[in-house]
Order: C-alpha cells, then sequence, then structure tokens
C-alpha cells in the first residue's frame, strides 16, 4: 500500500476519534439555570379510607368461618390527596392526587419541582387526606433561605408530624 | 420510500468511495459496520470486565474508586476507562451508520428481515448499557441521569411509587437502586450478547471480526484518544444542589433534552412508534424476489457444495428421498432463499458443455434456470463482432451494467455474480463467442448476496470448487469489483482487459495439450 495511502487513514482515524472525543462530552448541555433554585415537593401518602371503617356485629361474627373474624370491616379504596402549595403568598399548585394500585388503595404520589430565584421564601404547604371537605388536615409554613442551584425539597410524613423542610 | 433509499444509497457510495482512496476495498469500514460493532463490543467488554475488578458497587465509594483507578494506575485504568467510554461512543456510532446503510442498499427486505427485526430491540439494550453505565460514576452527569432517567420512567404507569422520589436529596438516597444498577449494567450487555448472536443466526459465515489491519488501526486509534484526552469524572453527585450545566454524551443522551421540553410520556410513546415503524419497515413494501431454488434429484449427487457455499443458510444436505445411491441430497430452506442463485454456480452439474438435450443442473433457479443463462450467453456472444470481444457476466446489484453494451462487448446479468459457474467462462472461448470474459460484481467486502463475490474471485483463481479450468488463459479473464455506482471504474476495467486482449494466450485446446509436438510442429 502506498505511504500516502496511509497518511490518509491516519487523517480518517484522527477525523473519527475527534469526533467521538467531541462529542463524549460536549457541547455542554444547560439543563437548569445555573442562578436558579429548586423546590421540590415530592412524598407519597396514603389518604383516609373512602369509607370508614365500620365494626361488625355478632351477628355478622358468626356468619363467618372461626379463623376469618375480625373486629372490622373496612372497603379497600382510598381517597384522592388534596395538596396546595404557596411560594411568597402566591399558591403555585394546588391538585388533587388519586390513590395508586388497581384498587385505589394505595399511597397518593406527588413529586413536583419549582424554579426559584435564590434568597428568601416564605413556602406554606396544605395537605387534605381525610373525608372533610373544607380546611385542610396538614398545613405547615416556613421561611427558607435558598443559594443558587440549591435543591430544597418538602417532603411529608404522618408519623413524624406531616411536611418536612429540608 | 424508494426515493429516500436511494438518496441513502448515492450518498453511501460518495462517502465510502472517498474512503476507498485511503483504504484497501475490503478494510473500508463503511464495509465492515456490523463487523466493527462486534469488535467495539468486545472492547467494551474486556475494559468493562477490568474496571469491574476496582470498582467499588457501593453508592458513597463509586465516584472514589473511579477516581482511584484513574489517579493510581494511569496507565492502566486511565486507558481502560477511555475505551471503555470510546469504544460504547464508538460502537453507537457503527450501530446507526449499519441501520442506515443496511436500509439504504435495501438489505433488509425478504430473508434478511430476521436480522433486521432483532437488530431493534438491539438499539435498546445498547442505549440501557450505556445510560446505566454513565449512571455508576455517580458524578454530576450521573445525578442528572439518575433524575431524568426516573422522572421518564415515572410517566409510565408501571410504578406505584415514583423512582424519582429516591434521588429526591441525599437523606432519600438508597444504594439499593444503586445495586441495581450496578445488575443492569452487567446483565443487559450479557443479554445484549445473546440477541447479537440471534441477529446473525440465518447468516453463513457471519462477519464478526473486521480485516486485522482495520481492526488495530480502529484499536490504534481509541488507544491514542484516550491517552490524548482520557475520559474523565465530572463533580461528584451531590443531590441537594441541581445539575444545571452538565458535560454530555451526546452519542447516548441525544434524547434527554428532549424531556426539557416534551412530556415523557409523548416521548416514550414517539419512541415506541419509531420503533415499531423500523421493525416493520422490511414489510414495506414486501420485497418481491424470484422463485426459490430447486433441487433437481435426478441431478443432485449430494456433493455438498450449494449448502457450502449458501450465504443465508437456505440450504441443508438431508439423507436421501429417492432411493439413488447417494447419501444425501439438497433440501432448500425457502424462507431463508433470497434467489441468489450462488447455489446453481457452484453446482458441478452447472455446466454448458453438456450435452443433455435439457440443461437441468442439480440446484438452479426456477425464475432463471441454468439453460437460459446459456442460450442468453451464446445469443449475447454470436451478436458481437470486432477482434476484441468481451462477454461481461455482472450483477444486477451493479448500476447501469447495459451500458458497458458495444458492438465488441455484450452483457449478461445474474442476480449475483457467484450464480456463475466457471465453466460458463470457458464455454465462452472454446465456443469462440467472444475473446475475453469480464466478471463485475459488487465492491469487495460489499456483496449484496454476501459472499458471492468472494466464491467467484476463489473460484476462477482455481482455490474453490468448482473451480476454473486451468485451460483458460488468466489474461483473458478480467475480475471487476466496484460499487453499484462505479461505472467509470468498471469500464475502465473493461477497456484495460480489451486492450490486452490482442496478446493475450489462446485457449489451449486438448490437442495442443495433449500433443504439444504436433501442434507446434503443425
Amino acid at each position: 500500500m502506498a505511504s500516502w495511502k496511509y497518511l490518509l487513514q491516519s487523517v480518517l482515524y484522527a477525523a473519527f476519534i475527534a469526533l467521538i472525543g467531541y462529542f463524549s462530552v460536549a457541547p455542554a448541555y444547560r439543563h437548569a439555570h445555573p442562578e436558579l433554585a429548586v423546590i421540590k415537593l415530592a412524598f407519597s401518602h396514603a389518604a383516609e379510607r373512602l369509607e370508614p371503617c365500620r365494626k361488625l356485629t355478632p351477628e355478622e361474627l358468626a356468619q363467618l368461618a372461626p379463623n376469618m373474624r375480625r373486629p372490622m370491616e373496612c372497603e379497600r379504596e382510598r381517597l384522592p390527596l388534596l395538596v396546595e402549595l404557596e411560594i411568597d403568598g402566591e399558591l403555585v399548585f394546588r391538585a388533587e392526587e388519586p390513590p395508586t394500585g388497581l384498587w385505589q388503595d394505595g399511597a397518593a404520589t406527588i413529586y413536583q419541582k419549582f424554579q426559584v430565584q435564590p434568597g428568601s421564601h416564605e413556602l406554606v404547604a396544605r395537605l387534605r387526606d381525610g373525608r372533610d371537605t373544607v380546611g385542610f388536615d396538614y398545613e405547615q409554613a416556613a421561611s427558607v433561605e435558598l443559594a443558587a442551584g440549591q435543591n430544597f425539597v418538602i417532603g411529608f410524613r404522618a408519623a413524624a408530624g406531616g411536611f418536612k423542610f429540608q | 420510500m424508494n426515493l429516500l433509499k436511494d438518496f441513502g444509497r448515492r450518498l453511501f457510495e460518495r462517502v465510502e468511495g472517498g474512503f476507498d482512496l485511503a483504504f484497501p476495498a475490503e478494510w473500508n469500514p463503511f464495509r465492515q459496520l456490523g463487523a466493527l460493532g462486534w469488535f467495539f463490543y468486545w472492547i467494551v467488554a474486556a475494559s468493562g470486565i477490568y474496571l469491574y475488578i476496582f470498582f467499588d458497587t457501593g453508592l458513597t465509594r463509586a465516584y472514589e474508586s473511579i477516581e482511584w483507578i484513574m489517579n493510581n494506575q494511569w496507565y492502566v485504568g486511565q486507558v481502560m476507562r477511555s475505551l471503555h467510554r470510546y469504544a460504547s461512543d464508538a460502537l453507537v456510532v457503527v450501530v446507526v451508520l449499519h441501520l442506515l446503510r443496511e436500509f439504504s442498499l435495501d438489505r433488509m427486505r425478504g430473508t434478511r428481515w430476521f436480522a433486521w427485526f432483532t437488530g431493534i430491540p438491539l438499539l435498546w439494550f445498547l442505549y440501557a448499557c450505556g445510560i446505566s453505565g454513565y449512571w455508576l460514576v455517580w458524578d454530576v452527569l450521573a445525578q442528572y441521569i439518575a433524575i431524568a432517567t426516573t422522572e421518564w420512567l415515572d410517566t409510565l404507569p408501571i410504578f406505584g411509587e415514583p423512582t424519582a422520589a429516591n434521588f429526591v436529596n441525599s437523606a432519600a438516597l438508597s444504594g439499593r437502586f444503586f445495586s441495581l444498577m450496578v445488575f443492569i449494567h452487567i446483565a443487559v450487555p450479557l443479554i445484549m450478547l445473546f440477541l447479537m448472536w440471534v441477529h446473525i443466526q440465518r447468516y453463513a459465515r457471519p462477519r464478526m471480526n473486521p480485516p486485522r489491519g482495520l481492526a488495530a488501526g480502529t484499536l490504534a486509534a481509541l488507544v491514542v484518544l484516550s491517552l490524548v484526552f482520557p475520559a474523565v469524572s465530572q463533580a461528584p453527585a451531590n443531590l441537594d444542589t441541581v445539575p444545571a450545566v452538565i458535560g454530555f454524551d451526546w452519542f447516548y443522551l441525544a434524547i434527554y433534552p428532549l424531556l426539557d421540553v416534551v412530556p415523557g410520556g409523548q416521548l416514550w410513546l414517539g419512541l415506541a412508534i419509531g420503533t415499531v415503524i423500523l421493525a416493520v419497515l422490511p414489510w414495506a413494501p414486501p420485497l418481491q424476489k424470484l422463485a426459490t431454488a430447486e433441487v433437481d434429484l435426478d441431478n443432485c449427487n449430494g456433493c455438498g457444495r450449494c449448502a457450502e457455499d449458501c450465504p443465508f443458510e437456505a440450504i441443508i444436505m438431508g439423507p436421501r428421498t429417492d432411493g439413488a445411491a447417494y447419501d444425501t441430497e439438497a433440501v432448500v430452506n425457502a424462507s431463508n432463499c433470497v434467489s441468489c442463485g450462488i447455489c446453481a454456480g457452484a453446482c458441478p452439474t452447472s455446466t454448458p458443455h453438456r450435452r443433455a438435450t435439457d440443461l437441468m443442473p442439480g440446484i438452479q433457479l426456477p425464475g432463471y434456470p441454468i439453460a437460459e443463462l446459456r442460450d442468453r450467453t451464446r445469443a449475447t456472444g454470436q451478436a458481437l463482432s470486432g477482434d476484441d470481444r468481451v462477454m461481461v457476466f455482472g450483477c444486477e446489484q451493479s448500476r447501469d451494467l447495459a451500458k458497458l453494451s458495444a458492438p465488441g462487448v455484450g452483457v449478461v446479468v445474474l442476480p449475483c455474480v457467484g450464480m456463475l459457474p466457471p465453466s460458463f467462462i470457458d464455454w465462452v472461448l472454446a465456443r469462440d463467442l467472444a475473446d475475453g470474459v469480464l466478471v463485475s460484481g459488487c465492491a469487495r467486502g460489499d456483496c449484496y448476496q454476501r459472499l458471492g463475490g468472494n466464491w467467484t474471485r476463489q473460484r476462477v483463481a482455481r482455490q474453490r470448487d468448482p473451480y476454473l479450468r486451468a485451460r483458460v488463459p488468466d489474461e483473458r479473464v478480467g475480475l471487476c469489483w466496484t460499487p453499484s455506482g462505479d461505472r467509470a471504474g468498471r469500464q475502465a476495467t473493461l477497456d484495460a482487459l480489451r486492450s490486452g486482449l490482442a496478446t493475450a494466450p489462446q485457449l489451449k485446446r486438448r490437442a495442443e495439450r495433449t500433443r504439444p509436438a504436433e501442434a507446434t510442429g503443425g
């Protein structure tokens, strides 16, 4: 093979690795504004059951096999969650989230992101998981100071008292 | 569809023509895309095994262990890590080009549907491999991929709880999900390997290794890239911050920016529709091919040459069914047959010298029987005039082949040059139908019917059965292996053959070979 062919091959190999090397890291992708912070509202929570549990009568219990007798009868289906989030007095999110599962008996899940300017913010999170149609079962406010690029999460754990700002 | 294919075909021909200037025809990377894919896979696998020895699969130690590899054994670790990434990227490049080229050259319809169809899921597995690999580094890019991927997955109604919740912040992070990714990054390539094996199942002698020179050059290029521009991690992941500007591997992640503008569910739908469209392309429209090869048991002695030469494993040798005194007979699997006629070219009974009333070989294409080939050849030869008459046997894939025709040049077109029994070359010269024979097929390493060019070269070089008879002077036989659109290349080869015919030795007749003294003393 002529030497100029080897030279040409080298050029083509160089072009190939230049293509691979460059596009394996560049150009950089700007996924989010680096000067903004993000507030994530993210949690799972099971609302109350659609129908309250009912105590079985002695007659009903007697009709059941001895090993199947239980004190309470509970329907599986749950209520939806009603969730609100206010940032600096502005309602940025309000949604009624249905329970998961084929029988609508699982926890409802919330996963929302909000880009905000860094600095001080007043946050108010509310959640209704009961049968009352007015008001909220949980409401919590917090003043937070967010830095640029910070990921701030609002979670929820009923056992820990409600919303968790972190 | 045909316009698109034609555009792609011409584009590939032009680019490949440029590469032909630098590479020997069989080294041309565009003709080795599938083999290069295998080659890159093995580089990725070997470098991955090496990295896994030192990789700490724990979530908090993964990043550190990779940094340790990079900093404490740059001589091997850095190269291995870089090869792992760059060969993975190169794999994407050759796979995409392979797909586009096979589409453009219409090599996915008919029997080839199987390779095309089984190649489509490979795309998904390839991307799953790459994306899960980036996840394991657990740097800022991994953080972005973890969050974007899980958010995207959560748009599918398959998870009870959002998987993205695992990555909302550092407190939520669990090593279990990370362990799952390690498992996926090992399991998916193994599944991919199995699918790659399935992908080539209907091909005889599948090309799984590129020519050594091309392999060495490619590997050397990747090593140079690894040394000059080693793959490095970005800043370690920190879920308490938002990955904003990220160094991006566009080969694997090009689709991710779409997630910022298109809802994830719609993107899944688009990918699903795109996958289905790709998968059904072999039937859009179905290939209209000649009737598949048929065996004539009266002329089949079970020699097995047709089965040996079939590029698509469409012929097997089965037990004899007609009571003849041979052990086996050729059996055609019509669903695998592409009607290339290579089996007829391999059959020792496909000889035009036969004096039988009917020229009926042991195997042939009913739509283009060998007797018809002989008739066409005879008619074409009888119409030639001049002192440098040439009979061209050409592959139908060569564009504008008929334009080679001239008063002294006749063209006989075949589905593949592999269909030409070498005895036809001898017969044309012996019957003085032409002064020379040119066999014109696809470019080396790029036979449309996969192996027809190889077998023809070997038969004419008297290295493969059926051999070209020794009495045929090499100077009267030209071989031309050019890309489909290279009309000028074919014309140049033809002109060169014709110009040498005046001084070429004559065919040695039986009398000349057995009684040289008589002949010369004449």
